[in-house]
């Protein structure tokens, strides 16, 4: 055990903690993932015997099903720390609050998300996408849910001094995650007409990058306003 | 005496205030507090005793006055590694046990040299019950899990809100006596109580709060 904690130190720190919390509770862990196979499922069913329709909407549902069990499990991203006093004990650590932040937003993104973009090419074959986008869908779904969760952990840390805060959290949260879904689904569509979707998924990329710097920072912030 | 005498106390609080919705918690508050001494932080119900703690802890901004520790003002953000906080809320995940509770802050904020999970666990009188789920355990039993991490940290600044709530007489004496080998150690403490009917047997200075109308 070392005695100053480094920032590598405590990332592996925060991981074992999160995995194993992860693996305590690993009933709910899978929540958010099933929740989208259901909104994917009910949509097949719903459509079930137009196959040309399903094929048109499948990428605009596949995005809306992750993006809706994004928002269900952002509540969890830093509730059970804010409640418990963990936060307090974060920003006692010698390492920056932000680094926290960013670590336990991507444990939190591998272990609700990551399931998920394992499940679409099962899900994209349901709705019949063509196999031709799916690497489109993929790689948007790769590039945008991190940027979701990344900006959903600045809402999350600013509701935090709430006590149920569940729909308020989805107001607030998705006129940001408006143009990850527009640039995601839209350049699966722009794929199917024959173009190259590379614009849409540059824009993601860049988003993304963008949020990895600022993000943690932001949402740092607003969790030291919070706890106020 | 002498030999600190000259040393710059390990925490000096110069014009410190603190108001919530523009009523002042407290107002320019001046106090020093030596290596080796203990302040004892008295007041009323809604005094602002744990809000004076979480201000010097960095955890609240402070609307004015600086906070220096060994005689260098700290900024709000870099005060972390100099204090350890006991306050209200515990700090554990309920479903971790109680050496998965101390690995993790010890990795989080770092941990003296000289210590390790097993035997702080074994000073607050958890050895039996190391790998009981937080969650099972009594808030008393909290309380001490809490104190191991505290006895763990290699913040030679100690803030205790409260220390006594939920102790029986062995845990009163079990913070009575890792408060005094705190101070032997050259670190210092404080200490938030509502009357002195359990104070650390050591030297003290104490701090009354009232409350601002």
């Amino acid at each position: 055990m070392s005695a100053a904690p480094t920032l590598l130190g405590s990332a592996s720190a925060l991981v074992a903690r999160d995995l194993r919390l992860l693996w305590r509770r690993r009933g709910d862990a899978l929540q958010p993932a099933l929740f989208a196979v259901l909104v994917v499922v009910l949509f097949a069913l719903a459509l079930g015997n137009d196959a040309a329709t399903l094929q048109r909407v499948a990428p605009g549902v596949l995005w809306v099903a992750a993006v809706l069990a994004g928002l269900l499990a952002l509540d969890t991203l830093f509730r059970g720390d804010a409640e418990d006093g963990s936060l307090e004990q974060w920003m006692l650590a010698p390492v920056p609050l932000a680094w926290l932040v960013l670590v336990r937003t991507a444990v939190h993104w591998a272990t609700t998300t990551l399931p998920l973009l394992a499940a679409t090419p099962l899900l994209a074959e349901l709705l019949g996408l063509p196999r031709a986008q799916l690497p489109v869908l993929l790689g948007g779904l790769a590039l945008g849910t991190p940027l979701l969760s990344l900006l959903g952990a600045v809402v999350a840390a600013l509701t935090i001094g709430m006590r149920r805060s569940g729909i308020l959290l989805a107001l607030l949260a998705l006129p940001l995650y408006v143009p990850v879904l527009v640039f995601g689904a839209g350049s699966v569509a722009i794929a199917a007409q024959g173009h190259d979707p590379s614009g849409g998924l540059l824009l993601l990329a860049a988003g993304l990058a963008a949020a990895l710097v600022l993000a943690p920072v932001t949402a740092a912030a607003a969790i030291r306003i919070a706890l106020n | 005496m002498t030999e600190i005498a000259n040393a710059p106390p390990l925490l000096a609080a110069r014009g410190l205030s603190f108001s919530r919705d523009d009523r002042p918690v407290f107002e320019s508050l001046d106090f020093d507090v030596d290596a080796g001494e203990a302040l004892l932080v008295q007041g009323g119900n809604g005094a602002g005793k744990t809000t004076l703690l979480r201000v010097l802890a960095g955890l609240l901004e402070a609307d004015g006055g600086t906070v220096a520790v060994a005689g260098t003002p700290v900024a709000r953000a870099m005060r972390a590694g100099t204090m350890a906080y006991l306050g209200h809320l515990p700090g554990l995940k309920a479903d971790l046990d109680a050496v998965e509770n101390l690995e993790f802050l010890a990795r989080l904020q770092g941990c003296r040299e000289s210590q390790d999970v097993a035997r702080a666990l074994a000073l607050v009188g958890l050895a039996a019950h190391a790998h009981l789920p937080v969650r099972q355990m009594s808030a008393g039993q909290k309380k001490r899990l809490s104190l191991a991490r505290l006895w763990m940290s290699p913040a030679r600044l100690w803030l205790l809100d409260e220390p006594y709530a939920n102790l029986d007489l062995q845990g009163i004496e079990l913070v009575n006596r890792m408060v005094r080998a705190q101070l032997d150690d050259g670190g210092a403490a404080l200490v938030t109580t509502h009357g002195a009917y359990a104070a650390p047997p050591v030297r003290t200075r104490e701090l009354a709060l009232a409350t601002v109308a």
